[in-house]
């Protein structure tokens, strides 16, 4: 289990991590979900000991990441972002050389060889140069390099960046598969990226955390109103806008004309839906319906919103 | 020991599995030969001497561009990172860097037997015990200049800088006894003594003080705790 507390980090006077908290189970994958800049890859150098936090900790299980940092690293498998290599190195000879440092050799780094070219798909590649290799195959030598040790968390920072579609749903598939045994807290600024992987999904904005929750629960929270587009003709516009004396739970919000079709917006409470009593209306006053769509907020509008809220407060 | 060795043959791997150490090498050797058999048979002296003069003024720019990647290479490319959220001291890495580096001058210096073996052959009264000392000399500068050149190369993610800060840091050591006509008598001992030329001469004189060997160690320390140390502020920031 991970858990983090409090944890902030400053650059100079800029605050990129403002004291955020929170829990990783094991076996969970949890997606942390920010735009660019937010403060994502930040949180996951100081979770992997690469930057020492300003404030808070950060816990696994019983140990801590400033006084047991070794203990945690030998934990963890971590993909930084961009997935930096040794080019000129061949694939056996990059991961013999991080199981070497993990103390992994002999018949032992052999067993692991044989495990993360399994998991990873890596079987044609293993004798090439890594500056060889496509992006896809080197993504997977990023992973692999990040699995060698059988770590029990997975740290992954942008693990599809730069992956062509079907590169992605490897990928993604890989991850799932991996999740199944794994702690995986894996960060991107691509909703569907995470919704299609994650149990739970974390979005960070400005360094601080804004949603934490299953797309669900981010979706019960979060949802508004939903806004109502009807197209209708021969309305008169005065029962248009006093629509809510007698439909009491839809409110009026715009009216647009052109060649006497009148496009409307409507909007009422996402637990409601009035629309019968609109046609209803409708008819008693006259109206012609063309069209009539209801446009609930959907996740991409809630990281939208959370993600572009604070900016305007910023 | 385990991890410093690791270090050590990866970087060692990665010098030989690029042009860049044929190149090194080559121009190494190249360059010392010139001078040294322009002169050789013009003095007929059995001394390795004119080697002896050259290879420090070869090494301030040498040792530079061989130690230039060491760490600038691995922030620039990003595998800094990677390093560092691996199970590895900082000193295991340095140290193990600083020993490959190390080991391809000492590559470069072991070329230059064969003109030793020239004079063996050809030279008569030759004096080993010098030719040994000097060469022993030459060894401690390389590490020397290894270990400025490991710092250099820590501070910055640029090559080509970490090779600038190397050449300058070097030559303030080199040039140090140039100044001392310049400095007043009270710190001239001082700057005498931190001077890499006179402890070279010394020992290149066949006379292996414990002062000289004390000096060289110091300094080599002095750096890798340096570069150890910045290192480790990388990740306070």
């Amino acid at each position: 289990m991970i858990k983090v507390t409090d944890l902030s980090k400053n650059y100079g006077t800029v605050e990129a991590v403002k004291s955020i908290s929170f829990n990783i189970q094991d076996g969970e994958i949890v997606g942390f979900l920010g735009a660019n800049g937010a403060g994502k890859t930040t949180t996951l150098k100081m979770m992997t000991g690469y930057l020492v936090p300003t404030s808070g900790k950060i816990e696994f299980n019983d140990l801590n990441i400033i006084d047991d940092t070794h203990e945690i690293q030998k934990q963890i498998g971590y993909l930084p972002e961009l997935n930096p290599l040794y080019m000129e190195m061949r694939v056996y000879e990059y991961l013999e050389f991080l199981a070497g440092i993990r103390k992994i050799i002999g018949r032992q780094f052999k067993e692991a060889l044989s495990r993360v070219i399994e998991e990873c798909g890596l079987r044609g590649v293993v004798h090439k140069n890594i500056a060889d290799c496509s992006k896809g195959y080197r993504q997977r030598i990023g992973l692999a390099a990040a699995m060698i040790h059988d770590p029990k968390i997975l740290i992954l920072d942008e693990p599809v960046t730069g992956l062509d579609p079907n590169q992605i749903v490897e990928i993604r598939g890989l991850i799932k598969q991996l999740g199944k045994e794994k702690l995986v807290f894996m960060s991107s600024h691509i909703l569907q990226e995470i919704q299609a992987t994650v149990d739970r999904i974390m979005i960070i904005n400005q360094g601080e955390i804004v949603a934490n929750g299953t797309s669900d629960e981010l979706m019960s929270n979060f949802m508004g109103n939903v806004i109502l587009n009807m197209e209708v003709k021969g309305a008169a516009p005065e029962t248009i806008e006093h629509i809510q004396a007698k439909v009491p739970s839809v409110k009026f919000v715009s009216l647009n004309t052109s060649n006497d079709i009148q496009q409307i917006q409507f909007e009422y409470g996402k637990d409601q839906d009035p629309r019968e009593d609109l046609f209803r209306y409708a008819v008693e006053n006259h109206w012609t319906i063309l069209n009539m769509t209801p446009h609930t907020t959907n996740l991409e509008d809630i990281f939208r919103d959370l993600t572009t809220e604070s900016d305007t407060h910023a | 020991m385990h991890n410093i060795r690791i270090i050590y043959k990866r970087e060692l791997d990665g010098y030989f599995n690029s042009p860049m150490a044929y190149i090194f090498l080559v121009i190494f050797a190249v360059v010392n030969g010139y001078f040294f058999t322009n002169t050789f048979f013009l003095f007929g002296q059995s001394d390795l001497r004119m080697l002896f003069d050259i290879v420090p003024l070869v090494y301030l720019f040498f040792i530079p561009a061989v130690s230039m990647g060491l760490i600038a290479k691995e922030n620039n490319i990003g595998t800094m990172e990677t390093i560092s959220t691996l199970p590895l001291n900082t000193y295991e890495f340095v140290i193990g860097k600083f020993l490959a580096g190390f080991f391809l001058i000492l590559i470069g210096l072991g070329a230059t037997a064969i003109h030793f073996i020239t004079l063996a052959s050809v030279g008569t009264n030759v004096d080993y015990g010098a030719i040994f000392s000097g060469y022993l000399g030459l060894a401690l500068m390389g590490a020397m200049y290894t270990a400025v050149g490991t710092y250099a190369s820590s501070v910055t993610d640029n090559q080509v800088v970490a090779f600038i800060i190397g050449v300058f840091l070097v030559l303030v050591f080199y040039m140090l006894d140039k100044t001392l006509v310049f400095v007043p008598h009270s710190i001239a001992g001082i700057i005498q003594f931190l001077a890499v030329d006179y402890h070279l001469s010394n020992i290149s004189r066949g006379v292996i003080d414990s002062r000289n060997l004390i000096y060289f160690f110091s300094v080599i320390g002095f750096f890798i705790f340096l570069t150890i140390q910045t290192l480790e502020v990388r990740r306070w920031k």
